[in-house]
């Protein structure tokens, strides 16, 4: 892996997001910030349509959007933590926590365990909690990194 | 109780996943053993077959089409969309359990195949990927499929020339083998004579090399469609064989078939035809369009592009020797089996029965620069995967190095899952350094009475140093070709195959220092 899926630029604490939109829009100007996403504008057209397709709102207040794009370089995550939780579809609540997450369009599998790693750990109620205890944006990536591992 | 799970979403990255753990958390809650196979993007680990046929009931967590349904058939089932799974995973659980002990049939029980619970072979295929790399996938599978059947034919036929070289007494021995008829072996086999083993290795192999053909087109059309795929591949595999279309009729069959299959596997049918469609209308018509493409329409052709050919090098004899031997090192390479290298094959063979040849003979010599331009494009694949590894897949490497002994023995086959996996590349390179060792072959004058053997009949060769030296150049050159090539455009199989390679790497050391915590 030559990239690490997260780092602290691409962790947004405290973020203020007025609508799903809004939220999934500052995470990917992080992913276009760190050059992982080269079409800032395009990449937010495809997690739209997958939004569209189903609300990725998760149990426990978590929002995942993500999406296969060609605008992207490197299979990322950027994460925010939102100052005032958002309506993300999921029937259990708004979301709070929001995972965006880019990956390349072709088929490498080996970064998409990454991933899968990922939205196995989301389930746990124990990681998220971390994540929402933790006090900064190094925080959130050292979890995320340690805890991450493909099986 | 036990279950077995299979979970998917469209994008194949989040609720598959999610829906998976969610399903094991809560049937680990609540004592229930959960198995989930992720058809998801990052490939899918099938379900072991034993705990499948172990398990009690079975949950869809599924939105796209269940792969390999009938794994699963006659078992209580519910069917209840991913985002159920994610949401409520504890109550998708009850309503299995429910199932199970109200015994609901499973709707899908009539579709299945004759062998529910039959394991499945893996494909190397994802569906989300481009065209040009689902292209690459389906022909490694039919790739990864015929490797065995190469490494184990071709090893057979060696191993009987080497044990023939001693069995027989003067050097005839690599000669005589082939002409054993398999009845002899039947009726007369004694455990103690060499020359009878020799004659069974060399007979085994070439029932296994029979094959290589028919796995190739038929694990292609496998892996576009499924199960539907195999009869019209390996038929169109074997086919190919029969009119003389070798590897390149092939893989023809194997993409005709596959689709062919997977065209009238999604016909629209009345629902007392369904159920008779995968195991008897969609394997006969796509077998029967298969074999008219390749009897009528290919097979004249190729028949008469090899008349044409035949005539004219007979046309050629008496020319410019050196000329020839590059021509028909060129024709040896280029197909592996196939029609050309086996025009020029049966040209030098045929050349062999010429009557009262003197030793030194042009037929010889003919025969001794076919011969050597034949062992090159094995010999060639196996240097290049010993020299630049991390240009082939791992399959490639592993066949590399079958396809020394293969090269050496003369057994132009060993190269085709190399030239299979990537046409262009290998059928250039092997052309270009086969050519070079037909031409050196004539130059230096070697000659060989016998039409097999390689290396084995070195022997019966005149000038051997010569001869080595041909297939020495031969070597190098379509080795550094193919590097080349190869170099300039990476295979993202094979990338892919590097890049899990470094996570595996990476993965082993820091992370196990610091195993997650639930």
């Amino acid at each position: 892996m030559s990239l690490p899926l997260t780092s602290a630029d691409l962790v947004g604490v405290d973020l203020a997001a007025a609508d799903r939109d809004d939220a999934t829009r500052r995470l990917i100007d992080l992913l276009a910030a760190a050059g992982r996403v080269t079409d800032a504008d395009g990449f937010h057209a495809d997690v739209r349509a997958r939004e569209a397709q189903m609300a990725t709102g998760m149990p426990g207040g978590v929002g995942l959007p993500h999406a296969r794009s060609e605008h992207v370089t490197a299979p990322s995550l950027a994460v925010g933590k939102l100052r005032e939780p958002v309506d993300w579809g999921a029937p259990d609540g708004p979301a709070r926590l929001v995972f965006l997450i880019a990956a390349p369009a072709g088929g490498d599998a080996d970064h998409l365990q990454i991933l899968a790693a990922l939205a196995r750990r989301l389930v746990h109620e124990s990681f998220r909690q971390s994540l929402l205890d933790a006090p900064d944006a190094a925080t959130v990536a050292e979890i995320v990194q340690r805890e991450v591992v493909p099986s | 109780m036990k279950f077995v799970a299979v979970s998917s979403c469209p994008t194949g990255i989040a609720h598959t996943y999610m829906a998976a753990e969610a399903l094991e958390q809560a049937g680990k809650a609540a004592g229930h053993e959960v198995h989930v196979e992720t058809q998801g993007a990052a490939g899918s680990t099938p379900l072991d077959p034993a705990i499948i046929a172990a398990a009690d009931g079975v949950i869809y967590a599924a939105d796209l089409e269940v792969q390999a349904r009938e794994r699963f058939a006659g078992k209580p089932s519910v069917d209840v969309g991913v985002k159920k799974a994610v949401h409520d995973p504890t109550g998708v659980l009850a309503q299995a359990v429910a199932a199970v002990e109200a015994g609901v049939p499973a709707e899908d029980a009539a579709a299945a195949g004759a062998a529910p619970s039959a394991p499945r072979p893996a494909t190397k295929v994802d569906a989300n990927a481009g065209v040009g790399t689902r292209v690459r996938q389906w022909l490694m599978t039919g790739v990864s499929y015929m490797i065995p059947f190469v490494a184990a034919g071709g090893i057979l036929i060696a191993l009987g020339f080497m044990v023939a070289q001693v069995a027989w007494p003067g050097n005839e021995g690599p000669v005589a083998v082939t002409a054993v008829p398999v009845e002899d072996l039947i009726t007369s086999f004694s455990i103690t004579s060499g020359q009878d083993w020799a004659v069974l290795l060399y007979q085994t192999g070439a029932a296994a090399f029979g094959f290589l053909v028919a796995v190739l087109s038929g694990f292609i059309a496998y892996a576009i469609a499924d199960r539907p795929g195999l009869v019209p591949g390996f038929v169109g595999g074997a086919i190919s064989v029969v009119i003389g279309a070798g590897f390149l009729g092939g893989l023809v069959t194997g993409f005709v078939g596959g689709f062919l299959a997977l065209w009238i596997s999604r016909w629209k049918v009345p629902k007392g035809v369904r159920g008779v469609m995968p195991v008897v209308v969609t394997p006969l018509l796509s077998s029967l369009l298969t074999g008219f493409l390749m009897f009528v329409l290919i097979g004249r052709p190729i028949a008469n592009v090899m008349e044409g050919l035949t005539s004219w090098l007979n046309g050629l004899s008496g020319s410019n020797l050196v000329l020839m031997g590059a021509l028909l090192g060129a024709m040896m390479g280029f197909d592996l089996g196939g029609p050309i290298n086996k025009v020029a094959y049966t040209f030098a063979v045929t050349g062999l029965a010429t009557g009262g040849l003197t030793g030194d003979a042009v037929q010889y010599r003919i025969m001794a620069a076919v011969m050597a331009a034949g062992m090159i494009a094995p010999l060639a694949m196996a240097l290049a995967t010993t020299v630049r590894r991390a240009l082939f897949t791992h399959a490639e490497r592993e066949n590399g190095k079958a396809a020394w002994l293969l090269g050496l023995s003369f057994i132009s086959e060993g190269a085709i899952p190399f030239a299979a996996a990537d046409p262009w590349r290998v059928i250039v390179s092997s052309v270009v350094g086969s050519s070079a060792t037909g031409a050196i072959a004539m130059a230096v004058g070697s000659g060989v009475r016998a039409p097999h053997g390689g290396i084995w009949v070195l022997p019966l060769i005149s000038n051997p140093l010569g001869f080595l030296l041909a297939v020495a150049v031969g070597t190098v050159v379509t080795a550094g070709v193919v590097v080349v090539l190869k170099g300039l455009r990476p295979n993202p199989v094979v990338q892919a195959e590097r890049e899990a390679d470094a996570a595996a790497a990476t993965a082993g050391t820091p992370a196990a220092a610091q195993p997650a915590t639930a």
